[in-house]
């Protein structure tokens, strides 16, 4: 088949390219501990907020070894519980995260924590790190209704 | 391969202005043939014209300025539904409807199934009157990815479903004509124009599949009430397996003009037919990767996600593979045209005709669009946009304006052709062109910086009591997306000021009127034949699905149907 010679070379170059950047986002991941946001398991909506540690939202030491703190956030229709959070500046914090009622997402600004928030779904963004003192807002980033748009909440670290 | 176009066997209400020299390129051809595609046509401007009116008013938001009322609207999130809605299904699906068609019938040298047509134009209208009713009664202020537990009426989720069928009518009727001309010319290659028709076809047929079972086994049941509770995390699944390669529906339409139709309007031919066959397998194949719309879902493994992840980076190739083809079709013909040196030619492409401009805009918009999204697909990067303003911005650059902006420039030859009324207004589709690509320019700059900045998407900026306190950044953002989304819409009103100019022309067109399609300079002996083995790479699609989601669903378990209805809006 014919493949004209300065377009193999660009065929070669883009592959190359693709295959760089795969290994350079595995080596993000290995290497730095880059990660996504997983799941901790499903929770039924409606007994979200009797279900540990959705019982008790808030900031808590953890129960996972690799953290020092749980932040322990339930979503609603429009607002997040607690709207305001306090945090340790430089602590090893994991976020776990649902919603009892439709589906909204969870945005921290000025830190690498993003992640769907899905009833039945319990969310969790390990090793999230607030490394300077101040005010961290909390945006839901998915359509959630009429007041989607003053759906936010503070993460103070000090 | 000339056909007159019979004026006494043609519907009454166009025959008074149609000229006596009006004819076509395809044999066999009558105006009964033509006039579902054009009324497709037209319902595709419909869902555009929709879509600008939508858009104008969201653009108005981020100045604080309330369309609204005026548009006797409910809510801004009413709007930002049938802004998606209208664009995303009812002006993308029914062009590729027309564009397909016609393009079936320039293919393969013959009339397409004139009851299958009609019946694809019935049941599309069928779908925008369902879908149109539902959401302008706010009854579906769902936005158009409709993610339960949001719960629309179950007329939207008809809508959509038949407007799904009517790109499947339209994948039958391609097929058949492929089998009618397959029995006449047992041996010969597939024809290129036809082999991209198809394949185009045949890949939104099995992607559309994932949403198919979405909607007719979970979302109509449960809003009709026949189950009480559906699972979240499972219907989005089902989604976005459609929702990824709905963007390939959208944008290989665009691909087929940009490979086989630029290189014939601008000089140049197109350099290699096994090449072309290629790239349209690869959206074929790669398919099943829509679980990189949901690195941040929750009740998605991290292995099913780095397999995504892997199999995205390669889309890469085959639009940087179109890149290079399309550049080198366009050279030839700047180069024919007199232009010389290394980026001399380009100043001699035909920039005075706007099917010409349109297009290459689009091509530039498209490059930077496809660029932003290697940010989005890459797994851990992601996390610092994902569904922020950033994501609006990327994708008014593909769909936006890769592909709105090429049918746009398409229009500027497709409406003469098929109306048979000559283009109306050429200056002005010009200057359309140029406007659409500066609005855009600025619009996504302004989505893109702010989502950087963690802007939300999908928000009513003037609503919201936190916006003022996030500085100037959003500011900024703000302004330039009202800013660039104005001229967009300026951009707008003058294209239909032009397509409306020349309908109503009464200058008729004159001569045969042709599709242009460029020769190939390698033509399909030099490619391989395997190439023209639909079935082969049908099933290689499909076993890649079964690995790919097989592995999804396995590790998902059992359906956690845990939501009723919700209707917050």
């Amino acid at each position: 088949m014919e493949i004209d010679r300065y377009e193999r070379w660009f065929m070669i170059a883009t592959f190359t390219f693709i295959i760089g950047a795969a290994l350079a986002l595995m080596i993000s991941v290995v290497g730095h501990h880059a990660s996504l946001a997983e799941s901790a398991g499903t929770i039924n909506p409606e007994d979200v907020r009797t279900t540990a540690p959705f019982d008790a939202p808030g900031l808590h030491p953890s129960t996972d070894p690799d953290h020092d703190y749980d932040l322990v956030i339930i979503a609603q229709t429009w607002s997040w519980t607690p709207e305001e959070m306090v945090v340790p500046v430089g602590a090893n914090v994991r976020i776990l995260a649902t919603s009892v009622d439709v589906v909204h997402g969870l945005k921290l600004k000025d830190t690498n924590a993003n992640v769907m928030v899905i009833p039945g779904q319990i969310s969790e963004v390990r090793d999230v790190h607030f490394d300077e003192a101040g005010t961290y807002w909390l945006f839901c980033h998915e359509y959630c209704g009429i007041q989607h748009h003053n759906m936010a909440a503070r993460v103070i670290a000090e | 391969m000339t056909a007159t176009l019979d004026p006494q066997s043609s519907d009454a209400a166009d025959d008074v202005r149609v000229g006596p020299g009006w004819e076509i390129d395809i044999d066999g051809v009558t105006r009964e043939d033509l006039a579902p595609v054009r009324r497709q046509l037209w319902l595709a401007l419909v869902g555009l014209a929709l879509g600008a009116l939508m858009g104008i008013a969201q653009a108005a938001d981020r100045a604080d300025i309330n369309l609204y009322d005026a548009f006797q609207l409910e809510s801004y999130y009413q709007g930002l539904t049938l802004h998606g809605v209208a664009l995303a299904f009812i002006f993308t699906f029914c062009f590729s409807n027309a564009f397909l068609s016609i393009l079936g019938m320039r293919a393969y040298g013959r009339p397409l199934n004139r009851m299958l047509a009609n019946a694809s134009l019935y049941v599309a209208w069928l779908g925008v009157l369902l879908a149109a009713w539902a959401i302008l009664a706010n009854k579906a202020t769902v936005m158009f990815t409709f993610y339960a537990p949001l719960e629309a009426t179950p007329a939207f989720y008809f809508g959509a479903v038949f407007l799904v069928i009517s790109t499947w009518i339209v994948f039958l009727n391609l097929v058949l004509t492929h089998r009618q001309w397959r029995a006449e010319h047992e041996h010969e290659r597939i024809p290129l124009l036809g082999f991209v028709s198809l394949m185009t076809s045949l890949m939104w047929f099995l992607a559309s599949l994932g949403v198919a079972i979405q909607v007719l086994g979970f979302m109509i049941p449960w809003s009709l009430g026949w189950v009480d509770e559906i699972d979240p995390q499972f219907t989005r699944i089902l989604f976005w397996f459609t929702g990824h390669p709905i963007v390939y529906f959208w944008l290989l339409p665009v691909y087929i003009s940009w490979y086989l139709s630029l290189p014939k309007l601008v000089g140049g031919r197109i350099y290699s037919d096994g090449l072309v066959r290629m790239v349209f397998i690869a959206f074929v194949v790669l398919i099943p990767v829509g679980i990189h719309h949901q690195f941040t879902d929750p009740g998605i493994p991290f292995t099913s996600k780095s397999v995504s992840f892997i199999l995205t980076f390669f889309i890469f190739f085959p639009s940087t593979v179109t890149a290079f083809s399309i550049f080198a079709s366009l050279e030839e013909g700047g180069r024919a045209n007199g232009g010389t040196g290394l980026i001399g030619w380009i100043r001699k492409l035909p920039w005075g005709n706007p099917a010409v401009s349109g297009q290459l805009l689009a091509g530039i918009g498209f490059m930077l669009g496809g660029a932003s999204g290697l940010i989005n697909a890459s797994f851990t990067v992601n996390n610092l946009v994902h569904n922020t303003a950033f994501i609006p911005g990327h994708f008014h650059l593909t769909v936006g304006t890769g592909v709105a902006l090429s049918i746009m420039a398409i229009c500027y030859w497709l409406v003469p052709y098929l109306t048979g009324r000559e283009l109306w207004g050429r200056r002005i589709a010009v200057t359309q062109t140029w406007l659409w690509l500066g609005g855009v320019f600025i619009f996504s700059r302004g989505q893109m910086m702010g989502g950087i900045d963690s802007m939300p998407r999908r928000t009513q900026a003037s609503g919201s009591n936190y916006f003022d306190a996030q500085g100037s950044t959003w500011e900024w953002a703000n302004a330039l997306t009202a800013v660039g989304g104005t001229v967009m819409f300026v951009s707008a009103l003058l294209f239909f000021m032009v397509v409306i100019g020349t309908v109503a022309n009464p200058i008729a067109v004159t001569g045969r009127q042709e599709i242009p399609i460029a020769e190939v300079v390698h033509g399909p002996r030099r490619s391989w034949a395997i190439l023209d083995d639909i079935k082969i790479w049908a099933a290689i699609a499909v076993v890649l699905t079964v690995v790919v989601y097989g592995e999804v669903i396995w590790h998902y378990g059992g359906l956690n149907n845990v939501s009723g209805g919700f209707r917050v809006w």
